[in-house]
């Protein structure tokens, strides 16, 4: 699985405001790319354009090609549906669908989509998304019980569960770590490293150490100053990144010295 | 008072409190003295022996409580007094009404009122199976037109609308609908039906429209707000999932706002069981059984207790007793709709915790 993804001269606008200018990147197959930078420099924007998650928000439009192995995913015909069917997503804070068990819960791309499978397909399926985000043991004995019954951290992996039952070639998670205990942390981190297996991995994080622990590939994003649009600063190895950019301000940024 | 002066601590975090039995106390002695000047100058007026003990139990704790507890603890305490005094007037006519719907009506809420109708009762005896069932059918049937049309008008306001200038139209527009006197929205639902099927002396299913027109806004407003406040996050979990938007409008969003939807269908239909003057002029009345919602009159609850009242025999005690059994049955109908409300809601309210 693990489709590669090629941006160019991406811009993004919220009805006038650009909030994400000439962005150009390269996200390779079966690897974890994280995105960092400052609050406000467009991560998030940029992030849901790669699976038209954007088209959500009234106003939100996008300038230029995004390539899944070649295809465009703004070219004329193609259904952003379909698109995210591919292109999976974990959010900030863990959003489980309260009227659902757990079991439902990983099952509802599944569900929701009225895709017919025999039960016993459902269970296996259930079993392997829940193993892979590394939560079956903690759940196994109450399938039943409400997505909304467990802690921040298990939601949040019941939701990366979610996610890769859908079978995605590529996971988007924006910040998925940020709202949970170290320990949780630590169990996200190892997943993404069994998930890049497969999967094609972009995380957005606030955390250095993290983006140097899980990613193979760092992206910086900086703005020029409030009301400017975000830029793509430079991207490439993450320990290239970490140890010698090629730009001062990544540099900066990532030491701390930066406001 | 020596235990008041007592408990008057003048440290900085300790601040005089007035002992337990005070507000009793003084409440009892308001209740005695407005009791006493209103047999002087009122000749016993209890109502005004009321007003008076609750002014000047108000007075008195305002008192008593700036001396020793201070001035934040009087505004609460005078809060907490005026509120629970609003509270109290505002159960009064409840109560009145529940206890006189029982005293007057048990005479008659009897085997007989549930099984027979009116047909060819003159004195004694007859019942009100004829409006019970006639209540059903037209409120049902009501509550069948009003539910799709309200809630796919709310689901467009909120899911689709966007405050565009259809939606905001649409707006003003169920707003009116809001005010419209139910007498009119008889009117339009007999002018209709007389339109589409010529001169008539009304029918169950005029009625039903009657009803509709004046439970759809109410349908509309009520599930329009509870579909705006499902979360955000869970429609964008459901597209993230590759959901098509009907599907997670269908199956996220309506599914977890229908404990507070079906809540307020049955207020709308709580509150459009009691309508008289529609029905009146759009289902008709008979004295007989009717289970046909498209021919010939319907009979309501509403308009039963009404006809029994306006236009009763030679025997007026017998007509009474049948309006009050009426009135009564009225009300436990709309208990009962209430308490299924609350069941349906539990049932379906969203999961949380163990
Ligand atoms: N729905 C929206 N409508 C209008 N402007 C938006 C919207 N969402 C974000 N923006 C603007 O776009 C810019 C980029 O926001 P974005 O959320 O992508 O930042 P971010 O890099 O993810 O920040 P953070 O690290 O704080 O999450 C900001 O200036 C923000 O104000
Ligand atoms: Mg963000």
């Amino acid at each position: 699985m693990g489709k590669r993804i090629e941006v160019t001269d991406l811009n993004v606008y919220y009805g006038d405001f650009r909030a994400v200018e000439d962005v150009s990147i390269t996200i390779e197959a079966k690897s974890v790319t994280a995105f960092i930078g400052p609050s406000g420099c467009g991560k998030s924007t940029f992030l849901r354009t790669l699976n038209r998650m954007h088209e959500v928000i009234p106003g939100a439009r996008v300038e230029g090609e995004v390539l899944l192995d070649g295809e465009n995913l703004y070219g004329p015909g193609v259904d952003p549906v379909r698109v995210r069917r591919h292109i999976g997503m974990v959010f900030q804070r863990p959003n489980p669908f309260p009227t659902m068990s757990i079991k439902e819960n990983v099952l509802a791309g599944i569900n929701l989509n009225n895709r017919r499978m025999p039960g016993s397909e459902k269970d296996d399926l259930a079993e392997q998304a829940l193993k892979g985000a590394n939560l079956w043991e903690e759940v196994k004995n109450r399938l039943n019980k409400p997505g909304a019954s467990l802690s921040g951290g298990q939601q949040q992996r019941l939701c990366i569960a979610r996610a890769i039952a859908m079978e995605p070639e590529v996971l988007l998670m924006d910040e998925p770590a940020s709202a949970l205990d170290p320990i949780s942390t630590l169990a996200i981190e190892d997943l993404m490293n069994e998930l890049k297996q497969q999967y094609t991995i972009v995380i957005v994080t606030h955390n250095m150490q993290q983006a140097a622990r899980v990613s193979d590939v760092t992206a910086f994003f900086n703005i020029a100053g409030a009301g400017a649009p975000g830029r793509l600063i430079e991207s490439g190895p993450t320990e290239k990144i970490f140890s010698a950019p090629d730009v001062k301000a990544t540099e900066d940024y990532i030491s701390g010295r930066f406001g | 008072m020596t235990t008041i002066s007592q408990s008057m601590a003048p440290g900085q975090l300790t601040a005089g409190r007035l002992p337990k039995v005070v507000v009793p106390a003084l409440l009892a002695g308001a209740a005695l003295l407005g009791l006493a000047i209103s047999l002087l100058v009122g000749g016993g007026n209890l109502a005004l022996a009321a007003a008076l003990a609750y002014i000047i139990f108000l007075i008195a704790v305002e008192v008593s409580a700036r001396i020793v507890e201070g001035a934040r603890q009087a505004a609460d305490r005078r809060a907490t007094s005026m509120i629970v005094g609003a509270f109290v007037l505002a159960l009064l006519p409840l109560g009145s009404v529940t206890w006189e719907a029982l005293s007057k009506g048990a005479a008659r809420f009897d085997l007989t009122f549930f099984t027979y109708s009116m047909r060819n009762v003159v004195g004694e005896g007859g019942g009100a199976l004829h409006a019970i069932t006639g209540t059903l059918w037209v409120t049902g049937m009501a509550t069948l037109i009003s539910v799709p049309i309200g809630l796919m008008t709310a689901v467009y306001l909120s899911e689709y609308g966007a405050k565009n200038r259809l939606a905001k139209a649409i707006t003003f527009f169920v707003d009116v609908m809001t005010g419209v006197p139910s007498i009119v929205a008889g009117l339009f639902a007999y002018a209709l039906m007389t339109l589409i099927i010529g001169p008539n002396t009304g029918f169950g299913f005029a009625g039903s429209v009657a009803l509709s027109v004046l439970m759809i806004p109410v349908v509309v407003r009520s599930s329009e707000e509870l579909l705006r406040l499902v979360p955000n996050e869970l429609r964008e979990a459901a597209y993230a999932l590759g959901v098509p938007k009907w599907l997670t409008i269908t199956r996220v969003v309506i599914p977890t706002a229908i404990s507070g939807i079906v809540s307020g269908v049955i207020l709308a239909v709580a509150r459009v069981i009691g309508e008289t003057a529609p029905l009146l002029v759009a289902a008709g009345f008979t004295a007989s059984l009717n289970n046909n919602l498209f021919a010939n009159p319907m009979m309501t609850l509403p308009v039963f207790v009404y006809d029994s009242y306006a236009h009763p025999g030679v025997d007026v005690q017998v007509y009474l007793d049948r309006a009050w059994a009426g009135a009564l049955t009225l009300i436990a109908i709309v208990m009962l709709l209430n308490l299924i409300g609350r069941l349906v809601a539990r049932r379906f309210a969203p999961k949380t915790g163990n």
